[in-house]
């Protein structure tokens, strides 16, 4: 596989010195695989119509078009605003979307009736919604990334954004249930028909808060400690905000009765302060404080139920699907066995029955794509995943300012956290929790949110891959940061 | 449809899937050991390595082998960077507009510098607080650093190498 791969990338790869190789853009690998990535998408489209209708439509590529319109239309915006940017990202990313589009649009075709199906049209249905949806998010993006020039200019915007990323979380809490209520998880704000997951744009504002935060205070925070049994643990004053967010983090659990979006919080400030500090202690104190708040959750559920019951319900069920396989553990029950059904290779695209499982076009989107293209296709999708956030920890490893850093890893480490946490309560690691899967799931919000962090992420990269063309760094070039340095030689910041 | 031209969709899909992980792998593989070769600090390598792309092509003259080429911090937080020397002089202190920015609490903020002088590279105290020390001796004036022997600043740790 390696050996057919290989031609496919050899554009990208000859012709390069070595010593030339930062100055390359890398447009040209950018392209070739977003061009790869879409023949797979038209490859998945036309399968399903094979397989679900017995016949391929004749127009079964034009989903497939639109959407190459919309990605290719987003590279070229990068060529002109991000020409550093990582070629990898936005290929992985439209694969993974446009996978999610045309799993959406066969769970359209499987709820047609038969008569219906080969005349659906294309933009009906969740799978014309998240059309629609993939559209505004890339425009969104594109939008971010012609505003934000320079990832440092939202330092700026730091306070505003946390005061913003607190009240977006807390707007869902205290809703009356009525207008916030999905299936027990108090997330969203629903006016009309439509509903929106704040807690998805909540992330990032609190991300670049944490960031430029940290930035500030991680002298103190790395510095001051005292050591025991061989680890450096902070000063009980410096452990404030990590309380804080802890306290947050378990009103959400509390209120919100989510774990996933509380694990989320929780899990994105550790990182960020482990990023900013290198201290183990902090990862340690984090894990500790996550799971006894956790623990005393089920605990406290199970003998004073209320706003705990909820968490106790699913910590049951996390722990015993089979118990009650037609009631509680219903939908865990039918996301494994669709997963067991699906065994090593799959049904094949549009072989399986998702309609099985509920709400399959969102939290179980992996389990019902999982069914149909099993573990072979599940690992190369996991594996797309941890490309992605590998790009963003290289962007993160690779830029020079701390406040970047912070940044790009944190959004990194986010999505993987998110896509673990969804992906471990769908497999059962995990107690289930309403995740969204990012860029598969069915839902303007998160694919929005997803949309700007990848944007945020291209930004980041493109900072850090872009050659340095003066002595002055690209510090004095984007101003904001140092001063102009008073010496000749190239400033080189380099700290932990 | 038949059915072989079915299975062979489902089976050319998911192989499809791999290959473009296996190109995406490709295009980013470079990358992907650059850093574990180098062992250096991320940040580091990249722009020194162009901005001393022409620099490291003259000192060549210079005897080769004997001449420092880079410089490593061997004690500190820093542990493991490296620099590689050019022609430009090396600042070091907590500023955030030295050349190496250290994060060490004896630190000061411009505490010292090494300049190449004919190939010798010379190690000057900026009127630091806690002082610069050579191996054990404290630095006054401009002083030549030997290669290999430790530049004491706080608790970093510097040593030249060819």
């Amino acid at each position: 596989m390696t050996a057919a791969a290989a031609p496919a990338a050899s554009p990208a790869t000859t012709g390069e010195q070595p010593g030339v190789r930062l100055a390359r853009s890398r447009r040209n690998a950018e392209l070739s695989l977003l061009l790869l990535a879409l023949v797979i998408v038209a490859a998945y489209g036309a399968t399903v119509e094979a397989t679900v209708l017995g016949t391929v439509t004749p127009d079964f590529w034009v989903p497939t078009a639109v959407l190459a319109g919309v990605f290719l239309a987003l590279h070229v915006v990068i060529r002109f605003l991000a020409p550093f940017a990582d070629p990898a990202l936005l290929p992985a990313v439209a694969l993974l979307n446009g996978i999610g589009v045309g799993f959406l649009r066969r769970l359209d075709l499987a709820r047609a009736a038969p008569a219906d199906r080969e005349t659906l049209a294309i933009f009906a249905g969740n799978g014309g919604r998240q059309f629609a949806w993939t559209l505004a998010s890339v425009v969104l993006a594109a939008g971010l990334l012609a505003l934000m020039r320079d990832h440092r200019s939202i330092s700026r915007y730091a306070y505003t954004l946390g005061l913003a990323g607190i009240v977006l979380v807390m707007i869902p809490a205290v809703l009356p249930a009525k207008y916030s209520e999905i299936y027990g998880a108090k997330l969203w704000i629903r006016v009309g028909g439509f509903s929106i997951q704040p807690g998805e744009f909540a992330k990032l504002a609190l991300l670049v808060f944490f960031a430029y935060y940290l930035v500030r205070k991680r002298e103190v925070l790395s510095l001051a400690s005292h050591r025991f049994l061989g680890i450096d643990f902070p000063r009980g004053r410096d452990l404030g905000p990590v309380l804080a967010v802890w306290v947050l983090s378990v009103l959400v659990l509390v209120f919100e009765k989510d774990l996933g979006t509380s694990l989320l919080y929780f899990g994105m400030f550790v990182v960020t302060l482990y990023i900013a500090t290198e201290r183990v202690s902090w990862l340690l104190i984090g894990l500790i404080l996550f799971f006894g708040g956790a623990y005393l959750a089920y605990v406290l559920g199970d003998v004073v139920g209320g706003p705990f019951a909820n968490f106790h319900l699913r910590a049951q069920i996390w722990l015993d699907p089979f118990a009650d396989p037609y009631q509680d553990g219903y939908q865990l029950v039918q996301g494994l066995l669709a997963l067991g059904s699906g065994g090593l290779f799959g049904a094949g695209p549009g072989g399986g029955e998702p309609l099985e499982i509920p709400e399959v076009q969102n939290d179980f989107i992996f389990a019902g794509i999982g069914e149909e293209i099993g573990l072979f296709g599940l690992s190369a999708l996991l594996v797309i995943y941890l490309l992605i956030v590998e790009r963003g920890l290289r962007a993160a490893l690779a830029v020079r300012d701390s406040f970047g850093k912070l940044l790009a890893g944190g959004l990194a480490f986010t999505l993987g956290l998110q896509v673990f946490v969804i992906v471990g309560g769908i497999s059962k690691l995990i107690p289930l929790t309403g995740q969204t899967t990012p860029f598969l799931s069915a839902g303007g919000s998160s694919l929005m949110a997803n949309w700007l962090l990848i944007a945020v992420l291209l930004r980041v990269s493109d900072a850090a891959r872009r050659p340095v063309t003066s002595g002055g760094g690209p510090a004095a070039r984007a101003g904001g940061g140092p001063p102009e340095q008073l010496h000749g030689a190239p400033t080189e910041v380099i700290r932990p | 449809m038949p059915e072989l031209v079915i299975t062979v969709a489902r089976f050319g899909f998911l192989i499809l899937l791999w290959i473009f992980v296996f190109t995406v792998v490709g295009v980013i593989r470079r990358d992907l050991f650059a850093g574990a070769r180098s062992g250096r600090l991320v940040a580091a390598p990249r722009a020194v390595g162009a901005s001393t792309g022409q620099p490291q092509a003259k000192p060549a003259k210079v005897k080769r082998g004997r001449a420092a080429h880079q410089l490593v911090v061997t004690a500190g937080q820093l542990a493991g960077t490296r620099i590689t020397l050019g022609e430009a002089q090396i600042t070091i202190g907590r500023a955030e507009d030295s050349t190496l920015v250290i994060t060490d609490d004896y630190a000061s903020a411009r505490h010292a510098r090494l300049v190449p002088r004919d190939g010798q590279w010379f190690v000057e105290d900026l009127g630091s607080t806690n002082g610069t020390y050579l191996d054990r001796a404290k630095v006054t004036g401009p002083t030549p650093v030997p290669l290999g022997v430790p530049i004491r600043i706080g608790r970093t740790s510097l040593e030249l190498r060819p």
